[in-house]
């Protein structure tokens, strides 16, 4: 697909986001409408995977470490072709393969069941850790929140991987600065996020998480690093794509109701797919 | 009478019988089974020797890993492995794992539904000198409440060995409980040994009480069984080694016949064993019930035989228990 192609896709995967959000009733907005462009990115351009074929042994892992953004990987996911795109308005119900945060054993792809953060980065990296013992090819990747690095389970597995140097691991992280309680440098400062990762052993990469192709460049760069496993640090507004939802905290956890539906999905179809990068 | 089936040590009642702590049935089995099979993968947080990885480590350098001081990374790294495709035992103090990283165990382990191996080690209050932090008394009521989870609890080095090789390939998560503490070996080789049954080592001909325990205490168990048998007091004694899934089966047919039961166990009486076997028999064949075990209190610095002693789970505690309990029927 072509960059505007993508980013088109991205404004279809926001607008079903919103509606899964309107039909469940709770969940959360801020984070998976953030990133958008970062799911398009993978699951359209750099992953190696087959929709048809969840579990193909050489596929690329995705591993989702903060589970509740999972609506974006949802809906990615049906417009890779995974499954329905009708099956998403299933999202929080009672038999729902689309469990409140994602399961492995109820949906083929999702590679492990996540929620309770701090918890994916030392999953995947396990697995990296297994997959070269196994002189496997393929690439283990973890998508992080910021927030989620206040958790000590994190940082352990920042050590680990840079011990023992996974070079088969790619980490994104949502560096949109809005936590629960607030804003991440209010709540428990993170910065210096990159230098933090330096001194861990991890090769750094900065990106601005709405230019899909500063996204895929960054991923290709991170796969010629050979020495040491990467952190990709994706600044991203929380909420991107409808105004009233950027930035705020408080749309954090909770979904839209059907007004808020109606202007957001006005909004995000008059934007034709045009997500203005702001950090540029 | 010790059951013939049983196939239990001749040293059975011996002073010099043989002790060894059930750890150290661990360490063996794990280098057995990773001559066995190469997806066995050892993870240990800085305590390599004393949870008896050290044997492991040097014959397969390339499957042990490391993670320093860090249970929840341990737990989480292992999940990573598991969900891979290798076989990870992971092993600490039962204390620090699973009682450190136990929503690790709950979300990565068992709801995502990986066969990592706990091993939790130094558990129950003959850890002796360390005091109440390490010597952990919850562990089977924090996993037994768990779904996917198996939980098994071996009553000497033989049978942690047993035990140990037997879950490997279960496909299942699974808790391993060890003590570490020598304590006597009274089963044999030929003892035999399946997850899913508990084991009766001690039937008289009318028993009026049913013994059910597990771990290391089995043996005082056996102890107060052979003693009650000298005052004309039938018994059973059944070793429980797996927690979860129990065995019912063998358990009511042991209510039936004794029609009083006392459970011993090295654990809290909150939520151990104790409560499993009430569970199991008020709902099938409810009979008066006594429960040897940690009264809702955290141990004390001491020698292990001084904690046992003052905490009750000695075998003349469980021969006090016997006689209440037959009371009550």
């Amino acid at each position: 697909m072509t960059i505007p192609e993508l980013e088109k896709k991205a404004n279809e995967i926001r607008q079903d986001i919103i509606k899964m959000l309107l039909e469940a009733g709770s969940g959360h907005s801020a984070g998976p409408l953030g990133m958008a462009d970062v799911f398009t990115a993978l699951y359209f351009e750099i992953l190696k995977h087959d929709p048809q074929n969840p579990e193909w042994e050489e596929r690329d892992r995705l591993f989702l470490s903060n589970g509740h953004i999972c609506p974006v990987r949802y809906a990615t996911m049906a417009h890779a072709g995974y499954f329905p795109i009708e099956e998403l308005l299933t999202l929080r119900k009672l038999g729902s393969r689309l469990q409140g945060h994602p399961e492995r054993e109820r949906l083929p792809g999702v590679e492990t069941t996540s929620g309770p953060l701090g918890s994916g980065l030392a999953q995947a990296s396990g697995y990296a850790y297994a997959s070269k013992m196994d002189s496997q090819k393929f690439i283990i990747y973890c998508v992080c929140s910021d927030g989620e690095h206040d958790e000590g389970n994190h940082w352990e597995a920042v050590a680990f991987a840079g011990k023992y140097n996974l070079s088969n691991l790619m980490v994104f992280v949502d560096r949109n600065n809005i936590q629960i309680d607030g804003y991440t440098e209010d709540v428990m400062p993170l910065e210096p996020l990159k230098a933090k990762y330096e001194a861990f052993n991890w090769s750094v990469i900065e990106v601005d998480g709405h230019n899909i192709e500063a996204i895929i460049d960054a991923a290709n760069m991170a796969k010629a690093i050979h020495e040491n496993p990467t952190v990709i640090i994706c600044r991203t507004i929380p909420g991107k794509g409808v105004e009233f939802m950027e930035n705020l905290p408080e749309w954090h956890g909770k979904p839209p109701n059907l007004g808020e539906t109606i202007e957001a999905l006005a909004e995000l179809r008059t934007l034709g797919g045009k997500i203005a990068s702001e950090h540029e | 009478m010790l059951r013939k089936e049983a196939k239990l040590s001749d040293k059975v009642f011996s002073e010099d019988i043989e002790k060894v702590p059930t750890r150290n049935g661990y360490g063996e089995g794990l280098v057995e089974l990773g001559r066995k099979d190469k997806r066995v993968v050892a993870l240990t947080a800085d305590l390599t020797e004393s949870t008896r990885v050290e044997n492991f480590k040097k014959e397969f350098p390339e499957r042990f890993i490391q993670v320093g001081v860090a249970e929840q990374a341990m737990a989480t790294i292992a999940s990573g492995m598991a969900n891979y495709g290798k076989i990870p035992f992971i092993s600490s103090y039962a204390a620090f794992s699973p009682g450190r990283n136990w929503e690790q165990i709950r979300t990565t382990i068992a709801l995502n539904n990986v066969p990592v191996k706990i091993a939790g080690h130094h558990a129950g209050i003959s850890v002796g000198p360390d005091g109440a932090t390490h010597q952990m008394l919850e562990d089977i009521a924090l996993m037994r409440a768990m779904p996917n989870m198996i939980v098994v609890a071996p009553c000497d080095a033989i049978e942690a060995k047993k035990a140990t090789i037997a879950v490997a390939f279960n496909g299942k998560p699974t808790y391993l409980r060890f003590a570490r503490e020598k304590t006597p070996v009274f089963t044999t080789d030929k003892t035999p040994f399946n997850v899913v049954e508990a084991q009766v080592f001690w039937e008289s001909e009318f028993p009026k009480v049913a013994i059910v325990a597990c771990g290391p205490l089995v043996y005082e168990a056996l102890l107060a069984a052979d003693e009650l048998s000298r005052s004309d007091i039938g018994s059973m004694v059944i070793n429980c080694h797996t927690i979860k899934p129990i065995d019912e089966e063998t358990i009511i047919e042991a209510a039936k016949k004794c029609e009083a039961v006392i459970t011993v166990e090295e654990h809290q009486i909150n939520g151990g064993l104790g409560g499993a076997v009430a569970e199991v028999l008020s709902k099938n064949f409810p009979v008066p019930m006594g429960f040897i075990g940690m009264p809702d209190h955290f141990g004390e610095s001491g020698e292990p035989d001084e904690l046992l002693e003052k905490y009750g789970m000695k075998s003349r505690h469980i021969i006090e228990a016997v006689r209440k309990v037959i009371r009550r029927k």
